[in-house]
C-alpha cells in the first residue's frame, strides 16, 4: 500500500510536486507574538442577546452580514435576492438549498502528462485506476480546481461554508492519503451529509476509504488494533476531551469495535472482513454508563459500529455542545464566555438533540436569532485565507469561461488554492487531525491568520489581481478582478458617493466615516477635485462609448487605484 | 519553475518569503535579480491639478495689450508683476517672490508652451496623457515614471525590497498611489502620507476602532499591518534620522508634503521619484478678486506654490541635497487666453513649467507665447514643446539613461533634449563657460534649398530650435557637445513652408534669435 504512505506520495511525486514550505515559523513570528491575544479577550463587551428570533432591522447591514457569514464573500446579486425575502425566509433558503452534487473533476491534463490509465481528455477520473504518482498529482489538481469552482459559483447556500466546517471537523490531509480517487470521495461524503445528519454523518465518515487510511482504521485489525481513529472518533468528532470523560481503556474498547473495516482501492469501497473483526464483547468506562458491546462474529460484526455510536451519542449534551462550540467558533466569534455557553451553545445543543441529530435546525436557529445579528456578534471573524481570496474574487464575480482552454481553465481555478496554500490554509490538507489551529488555538484562534508572513502575501495578491497584468496563470492567461463589470453592476455608477459607499459595503467588514470615504471618493474624481461631475461626465463617457479604449482606460485607472487603497484596508480582512 | 512564474505566483512580499525554503535575497547574491540603482539623482514632481492659469503665473509682458484685449477682468496690472533678470519679455504673478528669488538665484528653467499636439481638455484624460506619456488619442495603462522604475529596477515592483535597495522605488505623498507610478507588474509607488504619526506612515489615515469584539480584531490586523509593510523599516529608519533645516510656511498643505519629502531624503533614502499633488487649479470662476486683481483664489494657490518651493529648495540646500534634487512641476493642461464672465478661465492647453534645483539651467526655453491680437473663446496658448520632451531630457540627462532606453521608456518617442539642466549627468558644466556667445545671420537668406548658421561659443552642450512666427518650436536644428570655437551648421529646407520664422541658440543660461525668412 505504499502509494498511500506519505512518504511514499512524497517521493513519488518529488519531480512535480513542490516541497512542503519552510522558513516561515509563527512561533518565531514576533509580531504575532507581540500582538496576538495573550489570553482571551474576556473584558471586551460581547453579546448577551439569546437565540430568540430576531426582530429587529432587516438592512444592507444585516443581509451583508448574514452572506459573509454563511458564503464566501457577497456579491451584488445575492443582495438582490435577499432584497425580495425576510430574513427568516432568507435563511431558509440558505439553509434548506442543497445543491445537487456537482459534476465529477476531469482530466484536463492530457496536453501536460497522457493519463496512464486511458482516461480521456475532458472525461471524469474519479472511478479510473490509480495509475502512477505523477497522474495521481495531476488529478489532485483537478480535484482543487473543482473545488474552487464551485466555490466560485456557488448558488445562494451555506453548503460550500458547511464543506469546509466539516472538512476542518473530519479531518483528513490530501498530503497524507495520497490518492487523489479517494479525496474525491471523501469530500463528495461531506457535501452529502453537510445539511443532513450528525449521527449518521459519523457513522458515514468512519467507514470512508480516505479516513480509514488517514486514521488507520484500514489497519486496524483483531490481532493488533490501531487506536488511532478510536481516540480521535472521541476526541476531535464526538465528545471531545476533558476531565472525568473516556478513558484509554475506553480507547482501547472502541479500536476493538472499529476492528475489520477495510478499503478496497480497487472498487473504491469499504468492505467489513469478518475474519479481521475482533468478537470479544467489548466493556467501556462509567462515562459511558459501563456499557457492554456484544461481540458479533460474521458480516454482523459490522453492526457493532451503530451499537457504539448509540453509546457515544447517548452522551447527548457532550456531543451536541461539542459540535455546537465548533459551529458557533466557525461562524460567530471564538471567544465564548460562560454566558454564551449558557445561552447559546446550550441553546443550540437543545435543538440538536431535540430534532434528533439533524443540522439545518441548529443553524436555522443560530442565523435567525438576535444573537447572530447584535451589532457586537458582527465584522469581528478574521476571514480564512479561503474566504478572502474565494470572497474577494466571488464579490467580483469572476467567472471563467468554461470554452478557454482546458489547462488554463484549471490553472486559473487552482491558483485560488495556492494562493491559500501560500497564506497557510492549504485546502484539502490541513495541517494535522485537529484541522487548522486558527479555530482551536487559544487564545489566539483567528488572529493565526494574519501573521507578518501572510499579510504582506495577501496584499500583493489583491495588488496583482487588480492591475492590467493580472496574476499570473499561464503565458496566455491571468485572473484579474474586473473593476468595470464590478462598478457597471452597482446601482448608478455615474454617482462616485454611490460607487464608493457600496465598495465600502460590499468589501469591508465595518463602515469609513465619512472623512475616509471621501479621501476613497477623490481618487475617482482626482487630486483636489471635488465637484462628482467629473467623475459622473467620465462614466457616462465610457458608458455611450462602448469599446472606446480611452473612455474606458480613464475610468479604469482610477478604479484600480481606489480599490488597491481598499483592498488594502484592515477592514477587508473580516467579515 | 520559471522565474516568472515564481514571481506571479509567489507574491512574494518580503525578505522573511522563502521560495523553496530558500531565502529570496540569496537569489540577489547570486546575481538572479540583477538590481541595477539609479544614479542617485531624485525628481520631485509636483501636479497642479486642476489646470494651472500659465498666463497668469509666468505674465508676457511684451503681450500685454493682447492679455487686456483678451483678460480684462482678471489681468494683473502691468507694474505689479515681477521682473526676472534677464528675461524682458516674461515676469511672474506677484504672489511669487519666492520663485523670483529662485529664478534670479540662478536656480530655475522654465519651458515656455509645454503641451502636445491635439490637446484634450478632459481633467482625467489630459492627467493620463501626461502621466502616461501616450499620444493624445491613444490609452496607455501603464505611467511614464513607472516604466522608468521598471527599466531601473527589474522585477519591480515584487522583486523590491531587495537587499541592494531597501528604500521604496518611489514615494506619492498622500494615501494612494497615482497611474504615473503605475509599472508593467503593478504600483512601483508607495503612498506615504505622513512621518509625524508612525501608523500613519504606510497606512494614511484611520476611523477609530470601536470597542466591540470586531474592533479588538481590526485593532490586531492594523498592527500588523503597519509593522508589515515592506517599507517600513526603511522609511521609519529615514523619517527618524532626517531634518528639516528651514521654516516651511504654516497652513501650506504643499509646504507640508514637501517637508516631509526633504526629510526622507536628508534621512538617506534613495528613493528617485517623489509625487506630490497640490490642486485647486481648475480655477473656472472667482479667479481673481474682481476687485483687486492680485489677489484671489489663483493669487493665494501661486503665494502657496512659491512659499513651499522657497522653503523646499532653502532646505535641500542647508541639508546639503540641493546637488541631488531637481524638482518640476506637471500641470494636466492650461486655461483658455481669454477669460470668462465669471472672472476665472475655462480649459485650455499649453503652459510654462517650472523646474527647479541647482543643477538647471537657469533660462527660459521658448518665447513668450504668441497671442492673438483679439483672442476669442477658442484661443489657446501655442504649444511650443511636447511635455515628452521634457521627460526625456529629465530622463536621459537628470537620470542618465540612454537615449535609446529614454525611447523605450516613453513607448516610441524621441526627441533632442532641451537645455534645462546646466549640464547633462557626466558632462562638464556650461555656466562658467558660456561667457562668449554670438549668432550669424544665415546665409543664404531667404533660403530656398539650404542654409548656414554661424555660431561662436565658448563651448559646451549647444541646441539650435527652430521656431514658427507663432512661437511654435519646429525643429532642432543642431545640438552638439563642442568645444570653444566658431562652427557652420548647415541646414536643409526639408519641406519647410514658405514664410518667416526664427532659429534661436541655446548655450547654459544665454540664448539668442534670429530671424529667417524661406521662399519658394
Amino acid at each position: 500500500m505504499g502509494a498511500f504512505n506519505r512518504k511514499d506520495f512524497l517521493n513519488e511525486l518529488a519531480p512535480t510536486k513542490k516541497q512542503p514550505k519552510q522558513g516561515y515559523d509563527i512561533n518565531k513570528d514576533e509580531l504575532f507574538l507581540k500582538y496576538s491575544n495573550k489570553s482571551l479577550p474576556l473584558n471586551l463587551k460581547k453579546s448577551r442577546a439569546g437565540l430568540s428570533q430576531y426582530t429587529g432591522v432587516w438592512g444592507v447591514e444585516q443581509k451583508l452580514h448574514l452572506l459573509r457569514r454563511l458564503m464566501f464573500g457577497a456579491k451584488p446579486t445575492d443582495l438582490v435576492t435577499l432584497n425580495g425575502l425576510t430574513m427568516s425566509q432568507a435563511v431558509d433558503q440558505m439553509i434548506n438549498t442543497v445543491q445537487p452534487l456537482p459534476a465529477e473533476p476531469v482530466n484536463y491534463y492530457e496536453s501536460v502528462y497522457p493519463d496512464p490509465t486511458g482516461v480521456l481528455l475532458g472525461n471524469s477520473w474519479v472511478t479510473a485506476p490509480y495509475g502512477d504518482g505523477t497522474v495521481n498529482y495531476y488529478r489532485y489538481l483537478s480535484f482543487r480546481a473543482s473545488w474552487m469552482k464551485n466555490i466560485l459559483n456557488q448558488g445562494l447556500s451555506i453548503q460550500e461554508k458547511m464543506n469546509l466546517f466539516w472538512h476542518n471537523h473530519f479531518v483528513t490531509e490530501a498530503n497524507v492519503v495520497g490518492d487523489s480517487r479517494l479525496l474525491y470521495k471523501y469530500h463528495n461524503l461531506l457535501r452529502t451529509h453537510s445539511l443532513g445528519n450528525f449521527k449518521t454523518f459519523v457513522k458515514e465518515i468512519t467507514k470512508d476509504p480516505m479516513m480509514l487510511f488517514y486514521l488507520n482504521g484500514h489497519y486496524n485489525v483483531k490481532n493488533s488494533p490501531d487506536e488511532n481513529y478510536a481516540r480521535e472518533l472521541q476526541e476531535l468528532f464526538t465528545t471531545g476531551k476533558g476531565a472525568n470523560m473516556w478513558t484509554e481503556d475506553d480507547v482501547k474498547a472502541v479500536a476493538k469495535v472499529l476492528t475489520g473495516f477495510r478499503a478496497d482501492t480497487t472498487t473504491l469501497t469499504t468492505n467489513f472482513d469478518p475474519t479481521r473483526h475482533e468478537t470479544v464483547n467489548k466493556t467501556f468506562s462509567a462515562f459511558y454508563n459501563n456499557t457492554t458491546i456484544t461481540g458479533q462474529t460474521g458480516p454482523n460484526g459490522a453492526n457493532e459500529l451503530d451499537d457504539l455510536l448509540n453509546m457515544i451519542f447517548a452522551n447527548d449534551q457532550i456531543v451536541a455542545k461539542h459540535l455546537c462550540r465548533k459551529i458557533y467558533r466557525f461562524f460567530v466569534y471564538y471567544d465564548i464566555d460562560t454566558n454564551i455557553e449558557s445561552t447559546i451553545i446550550t441553546g443550540m445543543a437543545q435543538t440538536l438533540i431535540l430534532n434528533n441529530w439533524e443540522i439545518k435546525p441548529v443553524l436555522r436557529q443560530l442565523f435567525k436569532s438576535d444573537h447572530f445579528y447584535d451589532a457586537l456578534s458582527m465584522n469581528c471573524l478574521i476571514r480564512t485565507p479561503m474566504d478572502f481570496y474565494l470572497g474577494t474574487a466571488r464579490t467580483f464575480n469572476i467567472q471563467l469561461s468554461p470554452l478557454m482552454d482546458i489547462v488554463d481553465y484549471h490553472k486559473a481555478h487552482y491558483s485560488f488554492a495556492t494562493m491559500c496554500e501560500q497564506n497557510a490554509m492549504d485546502p484539502g490538507s490541513p495541517p494535522s487531525v485537529s484541522g487548522w489551529p486558527a479555530y482551536y488555538q487559544t487564545p489566539q484562534f483567528h488572529e493565526m491568520w494574519i501573521n507578518s508572513d501572510t499579510l504582506p502575501k495577501r496584499m500583493r495578491n489583491t495588488d496583482t489581481l487588480l492591475t492590467n497584468f493580472g496574476y499570473y496563470v499561464s503565458a496566455a492567461f491571468t485572473l484579474k478582478y474586473d473593476v468595470l463589470a464590478f462598478v457597471g453592476s452597482l446601482s448608478t455608477p455615474s454617482d462616485p458617493d454611490a460607487v464608493i459607499n457600496q465598495c465600502v459595503a460590499y468589501f469591508l467588514a465595518l463602515t469609513l466615516s465619512q472623512t475616509l470615504k471621501d479621501d476613497f471618493k477623490s481618487i475617482l474624481l482626482g487630486p483636489g477635485q471635488t465637484n462628482n461631475i467629473y467623475w459622473t461626465n467620465a462614466w457616462n463617457d465610457y458608458i455611450n462609448n462602448p469599446g472606446n479604449a480611452v473612455f474606458a482606460g480613464t475610468v479604469r485607472t482610477r478604479l484600480q487605484d481606489m480599490f488597491t487603497k481598499l483592498l488594502r484596508m484592515a477592514e477587508h480582512h473580516l467579515c | 519553475m520559471k522565474r516568472r512564474d515564481f514571481l506571479k505566483m509567489s507574491s512574494m512580499a518580503t525578505l522573511a518569503t522563502t521560495m523553496n525554503g530558500i531565502p529570496v535575497h540569496a537569489f540577489g547574491e547570486n546575481g538572479m535579480f540583477k538590481t541595477r540603482n539609479t544614479n542617485g539623482n531624485i525628481l520631485v514632481i509636483i501636479q497642479l491639478s486642476g489646470g494651472n492659469d500659465g498666463l497668469n503665473t509666468l505674465i508676457p509682458l511684451d503681450k500685454y495689450s493682447e492679455l487686456s484685449n483678451a483678460r480684462a477682468n482678471i489681468l494683473i496690472n502691468q507694474a505689479d508683476v515681477l521682473p526676472l533678470n534677464g528675461q524682458p519679455n516674461s515676469g511672474f504673478h506677484p504672489s511669487m517672490t519666492k520663485l523670483q528669488q529662485l529664478f534670479n538665484a540662478g536656480k530655475m528653467n522654465i519651458i515656455q508652451g509645454v503641451s502636445y499636439p491635439d490637446p484634450n481638455f478632459s481633467h482625467f484624460r489630459s492627467t493620463d496623457i501626461l502621466f502616461s506619456a501616450s499620444d493624445s488619442t491613444t490609452f496607455v495603462d501603464t505611467g511614464w515614471i513607472g516604466r522608468f522604475l521598471d527599466n531601473q529596477f527589474p522585477g519591480a515592483p515584487q522583486a523590491y525590497p531587495d537587499p541592494n535597495f531597501l528604500d521604496p522605488l518611489s514615494i506619492q505623498i498622500g494615501s494612494s498611489v497615482s497611474s504615473i507610478l503605475t509599472g508593467a507588474n503593478g504600483l512601483n509607488g508607495q503612498a506615504v502620507s505622513s512621518i509625524s504619526n508612525f501608523y500613519q506612515i504606510v497606512n494614511g489615515t484611520v476611523d477609530p476602532a470601536p470597542a466591540t469584539p470586531a474592533g479588538h480584531e481590526l485593532t490586531y490586523i492594523r498592527f500588523i499591518s503597519q509593522q508589515t509593510q515592506a517599507y517600513t523599516l526603511a522609511l521609519q529608519q529615514a523619517a527618524t534620522l532626517g531634518n528639516n533645516l528651514a521654516v516651511y510656511p504654516a497652513g501650506n498643505r504643499l509646504a507640508d508634503q514637501l517637508k516631509i519629502v526633504a526629510k526622507l531624503i536628508s534621512g538617506g533614502l534613495k528613493t528617485p521619484v517623489y509625487l506630490v499633488n497640490f490642486g485647486g487649479f481648475d480655477t473656472h470662476d472667482n479667479q481673481v478678486d474682481a476687485l483687486d486683481h492680485k489677489t484671489g483664489d489663483h493669487a493665494d494657490l501661486l503665494l502657496k506654490l512659491s512659499e513651499a518651493i522657497g522653503a523646499f529648495q532653502e532646505d535641500l540646500t542647508l541639508l546639503g541635497k540641493a546637488d541631488k534634487v531637481t524638482g518640476c512641476t506637471l500641470t494636466e493642461f492650461g486655461r483658455r487666453v481669454k477669460s470668462n464672465a465669471s472672472v476665472g478661465t475655462d480649459h485650455g492647453s499649453g503652459g510654462p513649467m517650472i523646474v527647479f534645483g541647482a543643477k538647471v539651467n537657469p533660462t527660459i526655453i521658448g518665447t513668450s507665447p504668441n497671442l492673438p491680437a483679439a483672442a476669442t473663446a477658442n484661443d489657446n496658448v501655442p504649444m511650443q514643446y511636447d511635455f515628452r520632451q521634457i521627460y526625456t531630457t529629465i530622463l536621459t540627462d537628470w537620470f542618465g539613461v540612454s537615449a535609446a532606453t529614454s525611447t523605450s521608456i516613453l513607448n516610441g518617442y524621441s526627441s533632442n533634449n532641451l537645455p534645462i539642466f546646466k549640464y547633462a549627468v557626466g558632462e562638464q558644466d556650461l555656466t562658467t563657460q558660456s561667457t562668449q556667445l554670438s549668432l550669424e545671420q544665415n546665409f543664404p537668406n531667404p533660403v530656398r534649398e539650404h542654409t548656414i548658421i554661424r555660431f561662436t561659443t565658448s563651448g559646451g552642450m549647444v541646441q539650435i530650435l527652430l521656431y514658427d512666427e507663432m512661437g511654435r518650436m519646429l525643429r532642432v536644428l543642431y545640438e552638439n557637445d563642442v568645444p570653444a570655437g566658431t562652427f557652420d551648421v548647415g541646414v536643409d529646407r526639408n519641406a519647410l513652408p514658405a514664410g518667416n520664422y526664427y532659429y534661436q541658440i541655446h548655450v547654459g543660461n544665454q540664448k539668442m534669435s534670429k530671424k529667417m525668412v524661406v521662399v519658394n
